[in-house]
């Protein structure tokens, strides 16, 4: 465009360049010896993130292996009934929650800031706790099977089985140990969304950003909506597990079926967030080998918003068999066919690019040409087992696991493997072999088929899944041991590919910068790169720079751009508007710290402690990581710069504080609790569940927690929640004693809110554990209760910052902030307290 | 560009909450049907019976959502033909990419996103009313 700033006619001198290159390397250096893991940089978080992941997912493939030989023959003893049990559910699970969805956030947090010629994503530190509670989490998870306690339910738990008749810790592991995951896959989703939305290089509008952009920020919303449904089940379990609460229990008027509903409102939509990012990749590869923009750039965004949606109404496709009303089917089964057109619509995107471009053949087009046919049959596989009538036969049969894998394999394990190959000189400026990837891709393309394919024909002879042998003489040996020779060579495969990632690489492995020469941003990178991401953030006409605009590259070496200098020796970044990528704020990021490490342990405490009973040490985890994150907050966010505000080049001044709606915490707060509240509707949803399921819910024989006191509780959160906006506005207004009045009051409403909600219930001696009814009033009552609480702590960290002289009336991010949640929660409360005083009314 | 599309394609008057207008409102119609078919269904002595009025219902209803997904298709169709702006086809006749870094591109990408999101959303409601068709009563 016409207006947009030019880069520099004239480099800066030699001498200029050095000092700005000495202070960036300061300003961004890693800390070394054992220093070296309190690094929050995404460059390098991602990298741990990214070899965890893969880690996960060998030991998920060993697990397979297993299966495999156990299933090779008939009436096979490799493995004990018990351990097989074990291994599928670990298995499933493993591959599923530390390997499909965690690969998408590693990726993204090591590569979409250079996609987006960013220095980094908005809240490093966040990043770097969510890869610790990851790791916490998956090791507690992964090692249970070593002590022969893992989890058995299978990798969707359902109860009864998982309520009533598995007594050990691993359900528990189980249901602890991937809600503590979940939080950090929503921490990272927050990260990711707000880096898309506002961590734009300028003139990247939204009609220019890569296409892998849009990918993550349609997984990153389905995160947010997805996840929250598999928390509120999962506590909903554990505390029928661990209490005695019936929510399940369909002799005191639970229902099983509940779970499975939360459970798939999470695991259908999770294929989709486990497939986009994947296809994602394929959409930054495919343009690059076919030299040529991608074909149907708005097709494809079309393809991710329409699939992102869709995805949110298959749930019960998994619940067929669960006599559902035929009605019910009909409509789940209507939308799982017209999911088929968005999806179908991306790879037709991708096959005409190749066929308009001059396609140089390569490892990753290889993987992509191998992941999108195996993905095409399981999606065909995928639309039969749609139509009910067909899903009623194959259900719960070896048929159904040929179709998972060949969508999870083909839609995700290749192109992963694809990018791999694409990104590797990315990581330590090495290539990996093309003779070695090209016997890799036979191996692992053979052996997938090998496996799967006889597993269709196995699961329509009536093979079941989840079932540690089978008899001979019916039909399944050859096929099944045909699988197990097909696992082998598919081991093989993945073999030589890690051969080929750890094996010594010598000079002669030196990459080239951009060695596809590719034309999106993050080919900017130098070989090996620098700690600083990108030497000078550019200003972008295109949506392939690298090809598009002239010298670009040498433009952005020699800081023709903006921000080529780190003056003041701090780690900074530009924010931009969320349409047109128009410079906002000069975000200072905070640098190198453990607490994000301590805090992600303790916070482990109070997930891995209730496993085994011990609420006393979880109480106390929980406090310590409460002070962690408070100490975190304090010293690392929302701090008052020096000065107002920074020049970054081209004439550009901008500010160095912002707070309300243009800033990322505002954004990450508002994207927070979306996601707190998609799990309170899941209560809600429990709620109402009950009641169309049985006639007599609320039931006559149990009172209820009555008017008073719930309607008390409402009237003091919402006096909290109104002083709460005033004393922003008295903030503002530089009336400090107004504001500490304010905020008192409101903490002791709120705390006042709080005893009322509960005395409801209380009151009325509503007995948990007797009935679905009190058991979920009293979980409805808690759930505002701990908002409240948090609130409290959130209002008095206010006080304490305005006081310490780190908030004003100009700086006021911190209040800013704790008023939006306040939003939420008298959303939340006024919600809760009309469905457990207002419903039981209307009956 | 003229003035007003100058003025119309400015950043105050953009969101993204346009482009997934269409598809909440597939998402209220698919909750909605399946809300009222549970509820319906839920109760034992309407099992077996007919569910022809509900089925009327949730036709009318979809036809609703219809008018709706076509407005917002129309919002977008609008933006994407930007009265007084450059051709959306190039001298070839073939259609124009909108990929420059300029205000009007965003303006007629956004609006293609949305009449194309529209389609589609339109295309999933109809695809439930169909099923809706053919499912006599709730066994």
């Amino acid at each position: 465009m016409i207006d947009d700033p030019k880069p520099l006619a004239e480099a800066p001198s030699l001498e200029v360049r050095q000092a700005q290159e000495a202070r960036l390397l300061k300003a961004w250096s890693q800390p070394r010896g054992w220093r070296y893991w309190s690094e929050v940089n995404n460059s390098i978080v991602g990298i741990w993130y990214t070899a965890l992941v893969l880690l996960f997912l060998l030991f998920g493939g060993a697990l397979a292996l297993l299966m495999r030989i156990q299933l090779a023959v008939p009436g096979n003893t490799f493995l004990s009934p018990g351990m097989y049990s074990q291994v599928f559910t670990l298995h499933g699970s493993v591959m599923m929650f530390l390997f499909a969805i965690p690969i998408f956030e590693a990726v993204s947090i090591l590569f979409l800031p250079q996609m987006m010629g960013a220095r980094e994503l908005p809240f490093p530190r966040l990043s770097a706790f969510g890869f610790w509670a990851f790791l916490i989490g998956g090791v507690f998870l992964c090692g249970s099977i070593f002590f022969n306690v893992a989890p058995t339910g299978g990798w969707f738990m359902y109860p009864p089985l998982t309520s009533r008749y598995q007594p050990g810790i691993g359900a528990d592991m189980w249901l602890l140990g991937f809600s503590f995951i979940e939080v950090s896959a929503i921490a990272a989703a927050v990260e990711l969304i707000v880096g898309v939305l506002k961590c734009r290089p300028p003139g990247m509008r939204i009609h220019l950003i890569p296409l892998y952009a849009w990918y993550v920020l349609v997984a990153g919303v389905m995160v947010l909506f997805a996840f929250p449904p598999l928390i509120a089940g999962s506590m909903l379990l554990e505390l029928e597990r661990a209490f005695n609460w019936p929510f399940f229990d369909a002799a005191r008027g639970g229902d099983p079926l509940l779970w499975q509903h939360l459970f798939w409102l999470f695991g259908h939509p999770e294929v989709y967030i486990i497939f986009l990012p994947s296809v994602a990749l394929v959409a930054m590869i495919v343009p690059t080998f076919a030299r040529t923009p991608i074909v149907g750039y708005k097709w494809i965004v079309l393809s991710a918003i329409g699939t992102g949606f869709l995805s949110f109404g298959l749930w019960v496709h998994h619940m067929f068999t669960t006599g559902l009303p035929g009605i019910t089917l009909a409509l789940f089964s209507a939308a799982s066919q017209a999911v088929a057109i968005p999806t179908g619509v991306q790879l037709f995107c991708f096959i005409a690019t190749v066929y308009v471009g001059r396609l140089r053949p390569s490892i990753p087009m290889l993987f992509i040409a191998g992941g999108l046919a195996t993905f095409v049959i399981g999606g065909l596989t995928g639309v039969m087992v749609a139509v009910a009538s067909f899903n009623f036969q194959a259900h719960d049969t070896h048929f159904v696991v040929a179709h998972l894998h060949s969508v999870l394999i083909g839609g995700t394990i290749f192109p992963v493997i694809a990018a791999a190959y694409y990104y590797f000189p990315l990581v330590n400026g090495k290539l990996l072999s093309e003779r070695l990837g090209r016997v890799a891709f036979w191996l692992l393309f053979c052996g997938f088929n090998i496996t799967f394919l006889p597993m269709h024909f196995t699961g329509l002879r009536g093979m079941p899944r989840r079932v540690y042998t089978y008899p001979a003489g019916i039909g399944l040996e050859e096929l099944n041991l045909v699988s197990s020779i097909g696992a082998a060579v598919r081991a093989a495969g993945f073999g030589v590919l890690m051969w080929d990632v750890f094996r010594p690489k010598g000079k002669k492995w030196d990459s080239p910068r951009n060695p596809w020469e590719a034309g999106s941003l993050e080919w900017l990178q130098d070989m090996p790169g620098k700690p600083w991401g990108v030497r000078s953030i550019p200003e972008i006409d295109s949506r392939y720079p690298l090809w598009d605009q002239p010298n670009f590259v040498q433009h952005v070496d020699e800081g023709r751009f903006y921000m080529p200098d780190a003056e003041e020796g701090k780690r900074e970044m530009l924010v931009t508007s969320i349409i047109d990528a128009k410079p906002e704020q000069c975000l200072r990021i905070p640098g190198p710290s453990f607490i994000t490490l301590i805090a992600a342990v303790f916070l482990g405490g109070v997930f891995i402690f209730p496993t085994f009973k011990m609420y006393w040490p979880m109480a106390a985890s929980g406090v310590i990581a409460l002070g962690c994150i408070l100490y975190w907050l304090w010293h690392g966010s929302a701090l008052i710069p020096e000065k107002e505000t920074k020049a970054i080049g081209h004439g550009v001044t901008l500010p160095l504080y912002v707070s309300g709606p243009s800033s990322v915490g505002w954004w990450a707060m508002m994207i927070t609790m979306l996601a707190d509240l998609t799990a309170f509707v899941s209560l809600v949803f429990g709620y109402f569940f009950y009641w169309t399921l049985h006639k007599d819910f609320p039931p006559a024989s149990i009172a209820g927690p009555g008017v008073v006191w719930p309607v008390a509780g409402l009237l003091a959160s919402l006096g909290a929640w109104g002083l709460t906006i005033l004393a922003r506005r008295w903030n503002s207004r530089e009336q400090p004693a107004a504001f500490y009045a304010g905020m008192g009051a409101a903490v002791l409403l709120a705390a006042f809110g709080s005893y009322a909600l509960l005395a409801g219930p209380r009151q009325a001696g509503m007995n948990p554990e007797a009935h679905v009814y009190p058991a979920i009033v009293w979980l409805l009552a808690i759930w505002s209760v701990l908002h409240l609480a948090a609130g409290i702590v959130m209002q008095l960290y206010c006080i304490a910052r305005r006081f310490a002289g780190r908030m004003s009336g100009r700086y006021d991010i911190d209040i800013s902030n704790v008023t939006l949640y306040w939003h939420f929660v008298a959303i939340t409360v006024v919600a809760a307290v009309a469905i457990m005083a207002g419903f039981p009314l209307l009956r | 560009m003229t003035h007003e599309t100058q003025h119309e394609a400015a950043e105050e008057r953009q969101s993204l909450w346009l482009l997934v207008l269409s598809p909440s409102i597939w998402a209220a119609h698919f909750l909605v049907s399946y809300i009222v078919a549970a509820v319906w269904c839920g109760s034992t002595e309407n099992r077996a019976d007919s569910v022809n009025s509900l089925r009327i219902w949730i036709v009318v209803f979809g036809l609703l959502s219809l008018v709706g997904i076509g407005f917002i298709g129309k919002i977008g169709w609008r933006k994407y033909k930007l009265e007084g702006g450059s051709p959306p086809f190039d001298a070839d006749g073939g259609e124009r990419r909108f990929d420059q870094d300029t205000a009007e591109d965003r303006h007629r990408f956004l609006g293609a996103a949305t009449v194309l999101l529209s389609s589609l959303s339109a295309v999933a409601v109809v695809y439930v009313c169909l099923s809706l068709l053919f499912v006599q009563n709730c066994l």
